[in-house]
């Protein structure tokens, strides 16, 4: 770290904090590098009113610095200047939620006291207003003794001022010397906290009618669990509907890239790299980039609209069953998206058995990475024929397959919270944030970053192994008549694999794909595309998409079986090392890896032989 | 309200007393229940609304205003 300025923006969680960390900072953020750069610190530049750069980090949000789980752990080490490797922060911005200041001031008066520059941003103002509270902001500058600044951040407003407050209580606090104050006990604070706000609030209407009349709906008992599987199934069927014309946009770009490759390079060494190599190889994992973004998009608007407390609500009572709590429903559907950012969030479980068990089934739920994998072998086997009511077959199919992953995670909770991570009931507490329309540009950051992981994944991990996979296929040269698959280094390797697999009704494509797919699990179908384009006999059947590829060398049951082995195959390897370090150690990775590799061996081997049996 | 904070398992305790479910407080049932089971309880508390266990709502002693 240079010796910038470090501002902290701290707060109870649901106060607007990332939303104003967006605003402050805007696209301007160091962007979550996985794996190995930790996640809890969001970074990023703002520019004081004098021209002096401060580095703006946003915490994870606690209610107290007594912490009950990993992530206000974090906060009150950061805050304390306790985190390793981290400078304590120079100014400490406490965000407050205007619309429950009673609540919000109880812990800000605990970092008050700590008697360090504070700067107060009274943010979430319009919905206070909308709620029918008119509130004193000088009031309540004079009771918590540090500046206050209205702000709404989603509305970029009262920005300049902020930045204007932090540069001030920044520049005075070179001359007076930290101050702290006597330390209050809770009910203390909770009565100050009653008092202030009281003294700061103007005046005062009941609760607005929307929150609640939304809460009635979306938490009533027999409603609310339809509502939230029919929005999950609605979620699921455009990811696969809405996606398509953006795929096939891409694929034809990446389709013309490589005609054009090979009508101006001479044909040789150089252009074979580059059309079958790396078009063929990224090119067929790019593709599934609107299949991503669609599934992050629906995410994060729940996350930021409110309705994903509700989720986890409602899931509670399911979960309990399972031996988790709701708490355990936010991080495994973000695993829907990716298992990293999911297994990060297992932070805010408190108990660490809950946690353990949720990290341990996380790579379960059917993360995007497996979308390609899914994708390809769908469209080549499985007729594009309606069901009825509007819904397709491969639309069924692909929910057919994350029911499978969300069974199979089910069934290991169960397993595991009576083996492994055997431990007492926990509990579920957690606040149900008020209802908020989710801001565009927030989920317009989000997304990039996203996006962004994706296509550098594509771009790094998948390039390299796309090329080096390219090599060992394409050398030694086949003599005429010999097959290249057969004649090459990789299919040498693969001939080892294959006799472990060939049980479970795999071929030696497929042998040779697990192996680059353990570096990420779409890598299998950039593989697959690699190595049939280099075994293709003639341009033309170079040509074909892979799906049809794959439509006339896999017989059905191989499909399936395929399917079946990418439900449960912990083939990533970021999951693998962030698992070890949020679980500090290589225990719980290397019983990951045994338990997944175990189940899928055996599935994969069971839908074979039975689709074997069925005459499929 | 009065609770009784033996019931619950240790960091319970320390997570409600941070969300203001402690005693003295006005609180108000929003929701209770899925699906005809009687778990989670809604809360509602000041301006904010928690969701907590039927186990914890039990361990807390409420009178009617």
């Amino acid at each position: 770290m240079s010796g910038l300025t470090i501002a902290a923006l701290v707060g109870n969680p649901n106060a607007g904090k990332s939303a104003l960390f967006n605003a402050l900072t805007g696209a301007r953020q160091k962007i979550a590098n996985y794996p190995g750069v930790t996640v809890e610190r969001k970074a990023g530049r703002l520019v004081l009113p004098g021209g002096e750069p401060v580095e703006l980090i946003d915490l994870p949000g606690a209610y107290s610095f007594e912490p009950t789980s990993p992530d206000e752990e974090v906060t009150r080490k950061v805050v304390h200047g306790e985190f390793a490797g981290e400078a304590t922060p120079q100014v400490l911005v406490i965000v407050l939620d205007a619309t429950n200041l009673e609540q919000h001031l109880v812990f800000a008066q605990e970092v008050i006291a700590l008697g360090r520059p504070t700067v107060v941003a009274l943010n979430m103002i319009d919905l206070a207003t909308r709620d029918g509270l008119v509130l004193d902001a000088e009031a309540l500058s004079q009771g918590l003794g540090v500046p206050v600044v209205p702000t709404v951040a989603v509305r970029r407003r009262g920005l300049a001022e902020l930045s204007a407050a932090i540069e001030g209580v920044h520049k005075s606090a070179r001359t007076i010397q930290p101050h702290p104050q006597p330390h209050l006990t809770l009910p203390e604070r909770r009565l100050a906290a009653a008092n202030i706000a009281h003294g700061a609030i103007l005046s005062e209407t009941a609760q607005h009618r929307l929150h609640a009349g939304l809460d009635k709906v979306l938490l009533h008992p027999w409603l609310g669990p339809p509502i939230l599987f029919a929005l999950l199934f609605v979620v699921f069927q455009a990811v696969f509907a809405w996606a398509t014309p953006f795929a096939d946009g891409l694929e034809a770009l990446i389709g013309g890239l490589s005609g054009w490759v090979s009508a101006t390079l001479p044909g040789g060494f150089l252009r074979d790299l580059l059309t079958e190599g790396v078009l063929a190889g990224v090119g067929s994992v790019v593709v599934f980039l609107p299949q991503i973004v669609i599934l992050f998009a629906f995410i994060l608007a729940m996350e930021a609209s409110g309705y994903m407390a509700r989720a986890a609500y409602l899931m509670d009572r399911m979960m309990q069953g399972l031996g988790l709590s709701g708490r355990s429903f936010i991080p495994l559907l973000s695993s829907f998206a990716c298992a990293i950012p999911g297994i990060m969030a297992t932070r805010s479980i408190a108990d660490p058995k809950d946690r353990l068990t949720t990290i341990l089934i996380a790579p379960l739920m059917t993360c995007s990475a497996r979308l390609p994998v899914y994708a390809v072998i769908i469209s080549a086997f499985i007729p594009s024929t309606a069901v009825g009511l509007g819904i397709g077959l491969q639309g069924l199919v692909m929910f057919g397959l994350y029911i499978a992953g969300i069974v199979g995670a089910m069934a290991a909770a169960l397993v595991l919270r009576r083996t492994v991570a055997k431990g007492g009931a926990s509990g579920f507490i957690m606040e149900l944030p008020r209802y908020q329309m989710p801001h565009i540009k927030d989920l317009a950051i989000g997304l990039w970053q996203r996006a962004w992981v994706f296509l550098r994944r594509a771009g790094t991990i998948i390039f390299y192994v796309t090329i080096v996979l390219w090599l060992l296929l394409t050398f030694p040269r086949a003599a005429p008549g010999e097959s290249q698959l057969e004649a090459s280094a990789a299919g040498h390797i693969s001939k080892g694999l294959a006799v472990v697999v060939e049980p479970i009704g795999f071929n030696r494509e497929i042998a040779l794909a697990l192996i680059p797919a353990m570096a990420a699990r779409e890598v299998a179908v950039a593989s697959l595309a690699t190595t049939y384009a280099v075994d293709a006999p003639d341009e033309e059947a170079a040509a074909a998409g892979l799906a049809s590829q794959l439509a006339a060398k896999w017989s059905l049951p191989t499909a399936l079986a395929f399917l079946a082995w990418f439900v449960f195959a912990p083939q990533c390897l970021s999951t693998i090392a962030v698992t070890r370090r949020e679980t500090n150690g290589w225990k719980w990775p290397a019983f990951m890896l045994a338990y997944l590799f175990g189940l899928a061996y055996i599935f994969a081997g069971i839908t074979y032989w039975s689709a074997v049996a069925l005459g499929l | 309200m009065t609770v009784d904070w033996g019931a619950f398992a240790p960091g319970d305790g320390a997570r409600l007393r941070a969300l203001g479910l402690d005693a003295g407080a006005r609180v108000a049932i929003a929701h209770r229940g899925v699906l005809g089971g009687r778990d989670p309880v809604a809360v509602v508390i000041g301006r904010m609304t928690v969701a907590v266990r039927r186990v914890h709502a039990a361990a807390m002693t409420v009178e009617t205003l």
